[in-house]
């Protein structure tokens, strides 16, 4: 859903990055970007401008001069706040679904036309019933739309859960009570009401809905709002939460492309958590929703802050300058390869990397298309650790007994030495040329390992690595990095401390 | 409205109401003391929604010079109409170029910002007009889930009918629970024979045998309806795709119209849904409903802007008749609140 956002914030950030100091001028424009880009992703506008209007003076106070690279500090200020607004940091021990009341407990589920309340009631009936192993009874109080109450019906064939029986003629609010009746004598844990859609200025619509709440005190009184709508959501949310106390918000066509901004606005604007995301027609696609995921999502970064550290720690400096050196003069063996494969490794694999840097949501994207995960590293370092000390300096010598050798040791095929040993070359070429002061780093080295991974790209034509076009092609492929060192820019992650060798260690970057 | 009087041009009933002042006819007379005429439902809803933006204007505006505050307090306005952050600065630097400085009333602003509006609108403005060269007129209805596709076949069809045309309509959404019940009901209600298979059946395999009986029981219209897909959704895009090679085995000209149903409440996204939907299933058409709530629906002016698609109807809400021809100036009023 976050993707667009995430690109948009994306360039903002890698213009911040990577820079000395930042002016208030600078601030002032990189924050006009963050406001259109929220305005697309259609933020409520009062919300956008408070928001910005925090950031700001957060950014031109104290906090950003101080910090040694006040870019970072920036994007770090924006991701609190987006934090914030989304309901702030939440503890995953608390039940998302409250059903500490008394049996059978009425859940009751609101929202306009076709914003998606019967999925989820049924969705959240089968975790409730799957996670909670409670008993659940459905009840569509939808008399409205045709084959509604059908269509709630089937949904409870297909998950298991019961459903109360149609009785044609009968009013919501006669439904409701037979609804909570029914599991009272049937001793159910949780009565889920599915209401009919309803637009929050028909009058006559809110106060049936209001009637079905007094005669059945619902516990939990639930939103459920599409996150592809517009500047409306946040009317909607307001006018349901002072009609009927609405307890939380359940977003839904999450899985969709649109930007996500509704769920921005709506928490920001009623106070309502909002509980859980629906990610797709499945009945399982239904996600918790956790505040932070969602801002790093949206940055496209998880914490930026926590991949420095978590660098600092895990990277030896010395083992990394000298695979820098050895790179710029084009000796790039497998060795180092394999170092920089146990690196990845160790900062949480290729997810974990990828999840830490801004602005690549893209690149994940077609990580996972690739189908490229941990595995492919740890056959890769396997690969390498059955060679011996003379092959790993110099792959040339692998020949097809060699290969047949070390594809039995490491339990790979051989074919998969012949991809590793051709994305080494791969590599080596494109470090040969950055030596000479291109641009990449990790970048590069992901978009090799996506093109291996399995078809996810294309393969990367024999003869690209001379060609920077081709090479930038690749690494723009590869997600763009910001801050990695564009031309002119200095590289390494974005603002990575400085004194921290050309950003990750061995991946050079332009040189100074 | 451009009244092309040589071609066949559907115009439903609703239509003569929307334009004030026009005679009613004896047939909805009959309806009038039950209900408020669909125009004062459409402005009811319109207005509504747009009171914000109106109480806004007003607020903004009671006879000063038009400075740079004032218009980009304006602009936020236009923001929050969901016309989106491009459109919004454009109208809001012709008004400036045109005015600053001046003095203007608020009055004068809503007709200049509705004149704008409608200047973008008016070209899209569009009829929906079955060709009659074409028995049955083959319509497939396509949307994200939930925009109010089957509610709109059954409005359109009943509107149709009422102009004397036979129409079958096609329950193609074999997906979704009891989706092809709810079509029926909508067959029962207005009297149109609905064409369906089992759940989960073959969507493609229905639209031919659909498009095959509007032929063999010679119907002026086949509306067929879709199962909801998000845009993004290669998988189920590619289904569509094949419901329409599927088609035109039959007729190669087939459909003839592809009408994508847009929510009124949908924001930016709704670009994204017109350009990949019109990339995909070749929309000839938009139809945009929900706009008896209070969200505007000026995604649409953003819409008309970027693709120039057509925009034949809108729905104002859940009723067989809440339907209305698109009216490029009428939407632009109410939108901004202009007399
Ligand atoms: N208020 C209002 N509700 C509408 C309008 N058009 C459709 N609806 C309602 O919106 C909901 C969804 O409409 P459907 O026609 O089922 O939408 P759909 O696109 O066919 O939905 P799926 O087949 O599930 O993708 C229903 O509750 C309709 O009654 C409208 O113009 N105004
Ligand atoms: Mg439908």
């Amino acid at each position: 859903m976050f993707e667009n956002l995430t690109g948009r914030l994306g360039d903002v950030f890698s213009k911040l990055t990577g820079r000395g100091a930042l002016s208030e001028k600078d601030v002032d424009e990189a924050m006009r970007e963050v406001r259109r880009a929220l305005l697309e992703a259609d933020v409520a506008l009062p919300v956008v401008k408070s928001f910005i209007d925090k950031v700001k003076t957060r950014a031109i106070g104290h906090e950003v001069v101080k910090s040694v690279s006040p870019g970072q500090q920036v994007i770090k200020i924006v991701h609190d706040e987006l934090v914030e607004m989304l309901g702030g940091a939440s503890s995953p021990d608390e039940p998302v679904i409250s059903l500490q009341a008394v049996r059978p407990v009425p859940i009751m589920m609101v929202g306009l036309q076709g914003s998606g309340k019967t999925t989820s009631t049924a969705k959240i009936a089968r975790r409730l019933a799957e996670r909670e192993k409670v008993k659940v009874l459905m009840a569509s109080l939808d008399t409205r739309r045709p084959a509604a109450q059908e269509q709630l019906r089937v949904l409870g064939e297909q998950t298991g859960i019961a459903t109360l029986p149609i009785v044609a003629g009968q009013n919501p609010v006669q439904i409701a009570r037979r609804a909570i009746e029914a599991g009272r004598l049937g001793g159910y844990d949780v009565v889920m009401l599915d209401t009919a859609g309803r637009t929050h200025i028909d009058e006559a619509l809110m106060a049936e809905m209001a009637e079905v709440r007094d005669v059945t005190n619902p516990h939990e009184i639930l939103l459920v709002t599409d996150s592809l709508t517009g500047q409306d959501a946040v009317n909607v949310a307001r006018q349901f939460k002072e009609r009927i106390d609405v307890t939380g918000i359940i977003l839904t066509r999450v899985d969709g492309d649109g930007r996500g901004g509704a769920a921005l606005s709506m928490r920001a604007v009623t106070g309502v958590p909002i509980k859980l995301l629906g990610t797709g027609e499945k009945l399982d696609a239904l996600e918790d929703f956790r505040a932070e995921r969602v801002a790093g999502r949206i940055l496209g970064m998880g914490d930026v802050v926590s991949l420095v550290e978590r660098a600092a720690e895990t990277i030896d400096a010395e083992k990394a300058n000298r695979i820098a050196k050895k790179m710029k003069k084009g000796e790039f063996d497998l060795d180092d390869l394999s170092e920089q494969l146990s690196q990845m490794a160790r900062m949480g694999g290729i997810k974990g990397v990828m999840s830490m840097l801004p602005g690549i949501a893209k690149a994940q994207k077609q990580m996972a298309d690739a189908n490229l995960d941990d595995k492919v590293i740890k056959r890769q370092t396997a690969i390498i650790s059955s060679m011996t000390k003379i092959e790993r300096r110099n792959p040339k010598i692998l020949d097809a007994r060699r290969k047949r050798r070390i594809a039995a040791g490491s339990g790979t095929e051989v074919s998969e030495i012949n991809k590793l040993l051709k994305m080494h070359r791969q590599m080596a070429d494109v470090l040969k040329m950055m030596g000479k002061g291109g641009r990449g780093g990790l970048a590069g080295m992901l978009g090799k390992m996506v093109g291996m991974g399995g078809g996810g790209m294309p393969e990367m034509p024999a003869g690209m690595p001379g060609d920077p076009k081709a090479l930038q092609d690749m690494m723009k492929s590869a997600g763009g990095f910001p801050g990695l060192g564009g031309p002119g820019k200095p590289g390494g992650l974005p603002g990575l401390p400085k004194g921290f060798p050309g950003g990750l260690p061995g991946l050079p970057s332009k040189k100074k | 409205m451009t009244e092309n009087p040589s071609k066949a041009v559907w115009r439903p009933e609703s239509m003569t109401q929307l334009k004030e002042g026009n005679d009613v006819s004896a047939e909805s007379e009959e309806d009038a003391p039950k209900k408020k005429s669909l125009f004062q439902r459409m402005k009811d809803g319109l207005s509504r929604s747009t009171r914000t933006i109106t109480d806004g204007i007003t607020g903004i505006f009671t006879r000063k010079k038009l400075d740079q505050e004032t218009l980009d307090e304006l602009e936020d306005l236009l923001i929050q109409a969901d016309l989106g952050v491009d459109v919004a600065a454009d109208i809001t630097r012709t008004l400036k170029r045109d005015r600053f400085d001046k003095e203007i009333s608020d009055e004068e602003v809503k007709s200049f910002l509705a004149g704008e509006i409608a200047k973008i609108l008016k070209p899209v403005e569009k009829p929906f007009a079955p060709d009659p060269a074409h028995r049955p007129f083959v319509t497939l209805v396509v949307g994200v889930n939930g925009s109010g596709k089957t509610t709109t076949i059954g409005k359109l069809a009943k509107a149709l009918k009422a102009e004397g045309k036979s129409v079958l309509l096609a329950a193609g959404d074999t997906f979704r629970a009891a989706a092809i019940d709810q079509l029926k009901v909508w067959g029962e209600r207005i009297g149109a024979p609905v064409v369906s298979t089992r759940v989960g059946g073959d969507a493609a395999g229905l639209a031919y045998e659909a498009v095959e009986r509007g032929r063999a029981e010679n119907h002026d219209v086949v509306l067929i309806d879709t199962a909801g897909r998000l845009q993004n959704k290669t998988d189920l895009m590619a289904e569509l795709e094949k419901v329409l090679r599927v088609i035109r085995k039959l007729d190669p000209t087939a459909p003839h119209a592809t009408l994508l149903v847009l929510d009124a409440t949908t924001g930016q996204n709704a670009l994204n849904q017109v350009e990949i939907f019109g990339k995909i299933a070749g929309v000839t058409g938009l139809v945009m409903t929900k706009l008896d709530g209070t969200a505007r629906g000026g995604i649409l002016v953003a819409i008309a802007k970027r693709f120039a698609m057509p925009v034949h109807m809108i729905g104002v809400g859940e009723g067989a008749d809440d339907l209305q021809v698109f009216d490029a100036e009428a939407f632009s009023r109410a939108i901004t609140g202009a007399r």
